[in-house]
C-alpha cells in the first residue's frame, strides 16, 4: 500500500527504455520514502518480463497479459491501471512521456481525479507548507519547464493521490541494481477490470518504424544549428562525428530549415542528451535547445558570434567560421591519434 | 442522410512562446510574458481544419468553437468563424481562474455536454503548457473514447470514423463509432486562411461583454442577427459542481516558479587559429574526452 508504481510500456514484451529509466529514478525515490517499488506491465506474451524489471529495482511486478491488450488501446489500459490504482492506492505513479504515456496518463488522472504533471525534467521528494500554514511532508516535487522553456515550475499535488507525473525518454538515467534482487510477481485478473465498452476503438492497421537514428546513447554529439548554413556544410559535422565515434545532432532551427532529420533534434521538442562531449556548431543557444543538452559533461561551441548565448554554458567557446574550424579539428585529431 | 453532424472544436488563445524576441526579454534575462502576442494555439488550427474538411464533404455540418479564457479570447472565436466555423462559445468566469488541466477539463466537459456534439476535435497540446492533457481528460469526463495525435481522417461513413494517427515510432489507423474525441497533431494539414465571405459576415460578431463595452454602431443590428452573438458561458450556464472549477478544483499546485536565466560557466575562449585548435585537440585527447 502507498507504494510507487511505474507503468511499464512495452512492445511485444520488450520494455521501453523510458520505463526502465523511470524504474531507476523511482527506486531512489522509494528508498527515500521507505516504500516499495511496483511495476505494472500490460500487454500480451509477457512471460518472463518480470526478471528485467527486478534488475531495475522493482520489488513487485504486476502483469496483465491478454491478447486483447496488445497493441495498446487507450480504454482497456485505462481501465486496468485505474482499477489497480484504486485498490493499491499508490502515493506516486509514473508514466513515460511517450505518445502512449501522454495518451494514457491524463485519462487515468481524470478518472482518479488526481493531478498529473507532464514532461517532468526532475523529480524530488520535499516538504511543503501552504499559505494557510498546512504542512505536508515528503511530497513529490515535480519539476518541469513551461512557457516554451522560459520558466521552470515546481508542481505538487498536496491532497490527491497518486501524485502522477510523466517523464520523457532520455531525461533520467537508466541503471540496473548493483546486486539484483528477485521480486514478487502478481498476475492481474484482467476480466475483473475490462468492460465490453473498452473495445469500441479498433486498430485497422499499424506500421512501426524502427528508430534508425539514435543520438541519445551516443557519448559524443556534434550538433549543428541554423548557423551551419546548409545541408552541405552539415557533411562536415558528419565527417567529424564519424571520426570521433559520435553522432550528429541538430537544433530545431536547423531541422526546420531542412538541414537535418527530426530524429536528430536536440532540445525541448526533440531529444534530451547528456553525452561526454557536445560540440555545438553554429548554434546560438536558445533555451529550448540548451534545455536538452546543458547536462553534457563537456560543451564546446563554435560560433562566428563571440556573444552567442551558448558560449555562456560552454567549457570552450571557439570564435570562428565553422567551415574553417571543423577541418582543423579533423586535421589535428588525425595527426595526433597515430 | 440522417441529422447533420455537430462538431465542437476546442481551442485556446495562448501567448506566442515560440519566438521570444528581444522585446519580450526583461533586463534580468527573463521573459516578460505580458509582452508576448496572443495567438490561436497552432495545433488547434489544425483541429479546426480537420473539422472544416468534414464540413466540405457535408456542408450541413455545424462547427462550433469552444474556448475558455478571458474576454479577449473572443478573438480566436471570431478567427475560427472567419475561417469557416458556424459559431462559438466563450467560457469565461472568474471562478474558472487558476485551473490546472483537470479543472479546465471539467469546465470544458460541462460546456460540451450542454452543446451535445457528435464529435469533438482539439489540438494535441497548447504551446504555453505543452501538457497534452486536456483532450484526453475531457474525453474521460464525458465517458467518450479518444483518438489522439490524428493526422488525417481516412473515412467517415455511417457515423463511423477512420483516423490515421502519428506516433513517435510509426502510424496507426483506428476506427471508432461516434461520438468520440480526437486530438490533432501538428503534422496534420494546416488550416485554410480566412474566407472573405465569412469574414464579412462575422466581422461584427461580439460577446455580450464586448457589446456592453460599446463603440460599435452595429449593436442594434445584432438584435436581429443572432449569428453575430457570441455566447459567454459562466459557472451558472454550464451547470457543474462548483467545487471542481478553477483553483479549488485543481489538485496540482504550483510550489515555485523560476525564471530561466543563463548561468555563467567558467569558459575558455579560443580563436579559430591552428595553434588554438591543435592545443584543444591535444588536451581533449590527453584527458580521454576523445580518442
Amino acid at each position: 500500500m502507498n507504494n510507487i508504481f511505474v507503468y511499464c510500456e512495452n512492445e511485444k514484451g520488450k520494455i521501453a527504455d523510458v520505463s526502465l529509466e523511470l524504474l531507476t529514478k523511482a527506486k531512489d525515490l522509494s528508498k527515500r520514502l521507505d516504500c516499495k517499488l511496483e511495476a505494472l506491465v500490460i500487454g500480451h506474451e509477457l512471460k518472463g518480463v518480470e526478471n528485467e524489471l527486478y534488475e531495475y529495482g522493482a520489488d513487485i511486478v504486476h502483469i496483465a497479459d491478454d491478447a486483447r491488450l496488445s497493441p495498446y488501446l487507450t480504454l482497456p489500459h485505462t481501465s486496468i491501471v485505474t482499477g489497480i490504482f484504486v485498490e493499491e492506492k499508490p502515493q506516486i505513479a509514473l508514466f513515460g512521456a511517450s505518445s502512449l504515456g501522454r495518451d494514457l496518463a491524463p485519462r487515468v488522472s481524470s478518472a482518479l481525479k488526481s493531478g498529473l504533471t507532464a514532461d517532468c525534467t526532475s523529480l524530488e521528494i520535499g516538504d511543503h507548507t501552504d499559505t494557510k500554514g498546512n504542512a505536508y511532508k515528503d511530497l513529490l516535487l515535480q519539476i518541469r519547464p513551461a512557457f516554451g522553456g522560459n520558466i521552470i515550475a515546481t508542481i505538487i499535488n498536496p491532497d490527491c493521490r497518486p501524485q502522477m507525473a510523466t517523464v520523457r525518454e532520455g531525461v533520467m538515467r537508466k541503471e540496473k541494481l548493483a546486486v539484483a534482487k528477485k521480486g514478487e510477481l502478481k498476475t492481474v485478473d484482467v476480466n475483473k477490470y475490462l468492460k465490453d465498452e473498452d473495445f469500441v476503438v479498433s486498430i485497422i492497421d499499424r506500421h512501426l518504424e524502427e528508430r534508425k537514428i539514435d543520438i541519445k546513447n551516443s557519448p559524443i554529439i556534434v550538433s549543428g544549428g541554423y548557423g551551419v548554413g546548409s545541408k552541405e556544410n552539415f557533411d562536415l559535422l558528419f565527417e567529424l562525428a564519424a571520426l570521433l565515434g559520435g553522432e550528429v545532432g541538430a537544433s530545431r532551427a536547423a531541422v526546420d530549415a531542412g538541414f537535418a532529420e527530426h530524429a536528430r533534434q536536440v532540445g525541448q521538442t526533440g531529444v534530451t542528451v547528456r553525452p561526454k562531449l557536445y560540440i555545438a556548431c553554429g548554434i546560438s543557444g536558445q533555451v529550448q535547445h540548451t534545455a536538452g543538452m546543458q547536462e553534457s559533461a563537456m560543451i564546446i561551441s563554435i560560433n562566428s558570434d563571440p556573444e552567442a548565448p551558448i558560449n555562456k554554458i560552454s567549457d570552450y567557446s571557439i570564435t570562428g567560421d565553422l567551415t574553417a574550424v571543423i577541418p582543423k579539428i579533423i586535421k589535428y585529431y588525425k595527426a595526433n591519434s597515430k | 442522410m440522417t441529422k447533420p453532424l455537430k462538431i465542437v472544436v476546442l481551442a485556446k488563445q495562448v501567448p506566442d512562446t515560440r519566438n521570444v524576441g528581444k522585446d519580450a526579454m526583461k533586463d534580468d534575462g527573463t521573459v516578460n510574458r505580458a509582452a508576448l502576442p496572443a495567438i490561436f494555439n497552432p495545433e488547434d488550427l489544425h483541429a479546426l481544419e480537420l473539422a472544416l474538411k468534414l464540413k466540405d464533404d457535408s456542408p450541413e455540418t455545424a462547427i462550433y468553437l469552444l474556448t475558455m479564457g478571458p474576454g479577449r479570447a473572443a478573438d480566436i472565436i471570431r478567427e475560427g468563424m472567419f475561417r469557416g466555423a458556424d459559431g462559438g462559445i466563450l467560457l469565461t468566469d472568474r471562478k474558472f481562474a487558476g485551473a490546472d488541466t483537470l479543472a479546465t477539463s471539467y469546465a470544458i466537459a460541462c460546456a460540451v455536454k450542454k452543446i451535445n456534439p457528435d464529435l469533438i476535435i482539439a489540438g494535441r497540446q497548447a504551446i504555453d503548457g505543452d501538457t497534452a492533457q486536456v483532450g484526453p481528460q475531457v474525453a474521460e469526463k464525458l465517458g467518450l473514447p479518444q483518438i489522439t495525435y490524428a493526422e488525417k481522417i481516412i473515412a467517415f461513413e455511417n457515423s463511423e470514423i477512420t483516423v490515421l494517427r502519428r506516433l513517435e515510432h510509426g502510424v496507426e489507423t483506428l476506427k471508432c463509432k461516434l461520438p468520440l474525441l480526437i486530438t490533432v497533431n501538428a503534422s496534420a494539414p494546416s488550416c485554410r486562411p480566412r474566407n472573405a465571405k465569412q469574414t464579412m459576415k462575422y466581422k461584427h460578431a461580439k460577446t455580450v461583454s464586448e457589446l456592453q463595452a460599446g463603440g460599435d454602431a452595429y449593436t442594434e443590428s445584432l438584435q436581429t442577427k443572432s449569428y453575430l452573438n457570441i455566447p459567454e458561458w459562466g459557472v451558472s450556464e454550464i451547470d457543474g459542481d462548483e467545487e471542481q472549477f478553477g483553483l479549488k478544483g485543481s489538485p496540482t499546485k504550483v510550489k515555485k516558479i523560476e525564471n530561466v536565466v543563463f548561468q555563467l560557466k567558467e569558459s575558455k575562449k579560443l580563436d579559430g587559429s591552428d595553434a588554438a585548435i591543435e592545443g584543444l585537440v591535444k588536451e581533449l585527447m590527453a584527458n580521454h574526452t576523445i580518442g
